[in-house]
């Protein structure tokens, strides 16, 4: 079934989310990768405030190439989403509305999903030219030290996903294998 | 003695690094073509449609194939009769890297050290491998290679008596456990033989030789056809969302061995296969 999604998500809207569903997001979304994952676990074990806020939110697992002049972003494609396992569960338990990758997840994950009504979709990997062309604004709003792996607030239109994991743990993925 | 001066190595490199971003190589282009044809999921097929739309973007728009633009592998064949001349090889192709990665807009993907995790900011250095062979050419393959694929690669020391099979169900393993971390459909790059390394650098290489070319040993001919069956059988398809095409190709480089060993590497890489050679 092919669905229209407001970000950031209302929680009860994710949860009628279907692993299969194809996707359109349209709103902001946050970026956030191996570096910056690590940064706001470290934040949050020594009581720091993070950058941003998980209620309702989706991450998108994402590292730019530079933009040229005159558009709002480089090629921008999804990056493997279970280098983040370790750092997805305390995202989840505040709110994380959900998560836009490529690959597998771990069960601790997929836990945190269903604790939280939280789902993970997948976007097309190697696609970053095609998905570029969905994101209208991109502006760092933190850890910009990282380059490339710093947080992005991105506005998106119809941006393309598909549900892999959703809210009560039906795997897409499991599926096929 | 042919003179070569380094500045010209770094030009090269630097114009290889971005083209190579944002086109593939014919053969890719074909391959990806023919996956199209022959996938029969309808999911498969709207993906590969996909990922054929991002070709075009990426080439009209110059803007990047994939964001990882990777980390700069090269393959130097230097002939023997080669000198060259004004400054340092290795720091000449960094330089390159440099100025290519920073001019085409590339992702600077690499961190100076493996623990410390500092990116360097102009995706240096670069991992050369390099041969000296008869003659005054030399034979420049650029082959970025991302890390999503990269880090589902596997080395396996099997045993004389796992033989032609082991080798196989060895390969079908390593995409079985990469599935749709690896941006399937994939290209298989496989070395068997050598020693640990040597047959990591042969799946390494092996990803280089144009898809569709296959071994000039018999055997090994047949084994790339066969593996790339079975892998194909395996339904995790276009983007590891099911289908019919899993990989695009199997390549396979062999060399001579150890009487005790069997060494296998499967080198991954997803269906942005990025390859270019060009002879100095």
């Amino acid at each position: 079934m092919d669905i229209e999604l407001q970000a950031p998500v209302d929680k009860n809207k994710v949860k009628n989310l279907k692993a299969g569903d194809m996707v359109y997001i349209t709103g902001t979304i946050y970026t956030a990768r191996d570096a910056a994952h690590k940064r706001m676990y470290e934040a949050l074990a020594a009581g720091d405030k993070l950058p941003i806020s998980m209620e309702g939110n989706l991450i998108y697992y994402m590292g730019p190439s530079p933009a040229r002049e005159g558009r709002p972003i480089g090629s921008a494609g999804p990056t493997t989403a279970s280098r983040m396992d370790k750092y997805a569960p305390a995202l989840l338990d505040l709110g994380l509305g959900g998560m836009i990758g490529k690959g597998k997840r771990s069960k601790e994950v997929i836990d945190a999903m269903k604790r939280n009504g939280a789902v993970y979709f997948a976007a097309i990997g190697g696609a970053g030219a095609l998905l570029s062309k969905a994101i209208v604004e991109s502006e760092v709003i933190a850890y910009d030290d990282l380059g490339t792996e710093a947080i992005r607030k991105l506005k998106v239109e119809r941006f393309p996903a598909i549900v892999v994991i959703d809210s009560t743990g039906e795997n897409l993925y499991e599926r096929i294998s | 003695m042919r003179e070569i001066n380094v500045s010209e190595i770094t030009r090269v490199v630097k114009e290889m690094c971005i083209s190579v971003n944002y086109r593939l190589s014919p053969d890719m282009q074909k391959a990806l073509d023919k996956a199209w044809n022959d996938e029969e999921s309808e999911l498969g097929k709207k993906i590969l449609s996909q990922l054929q739309d991002n070709l075009y973007i990426a080439d009209n728009d110059q803007i990047p194939i994939c964001q990882d633009t990777g980390m700069a592998v090269f393959f130097f064949k230097v002939g023997q009769d080669v000198h060259f001349v004004g400054g340092d090889l290795t720091e000449a192709i960094n330089e390159g890297v440099r100025q290519g990665y920073r001019e085409g807009y590339l992702r600077k993907s690499v961190v100076g050290d493996p623990l410390i995790r500092k990116n360097t900011g102009d995706n240096t250095p670069a991992v050369v491998h390099y041969d000296i062979v008869p003659g005054d050419k030399v034979i420049v393959t650029c082959a970025p290679k991302g890390f999503g694929s990269e880090n589902m690669s596997r080395v396996f020391m099997l045993k004389p008596a796992d033989g032609e099979e082991g080798v196989k169900a060895a390969v079908v393993q390593a995409v079985k456990d990469a599935g749709p971390n690896a941006c399937p459909p994939m290209v298989v790059g496989v070395g068997i033989g050598g020693t640990f390394e040597k047959c990591a650098e042969m799946a390494k290489e092996a990803l280089t030789r144009p898809v569709g070319e296959h071994s000039d040993i018999d055997y090994v001919r047949d084994m790339e056809e066969e593996i790339l069956g079975r892998i194909n059988e395996t339904g995790i398809g276009p983007a590891g969302l099911g289908g019919k095409v899993t990989a695009l190709a199997v390549n396979i480089n062999t060399y001579a061995t150890h009487i005790a060993g069997l060494p296998v590497a499967v080198n991954i890489c997803c269906h942005v296969n990025r390859h270019l050679t060009k002879t100095l």
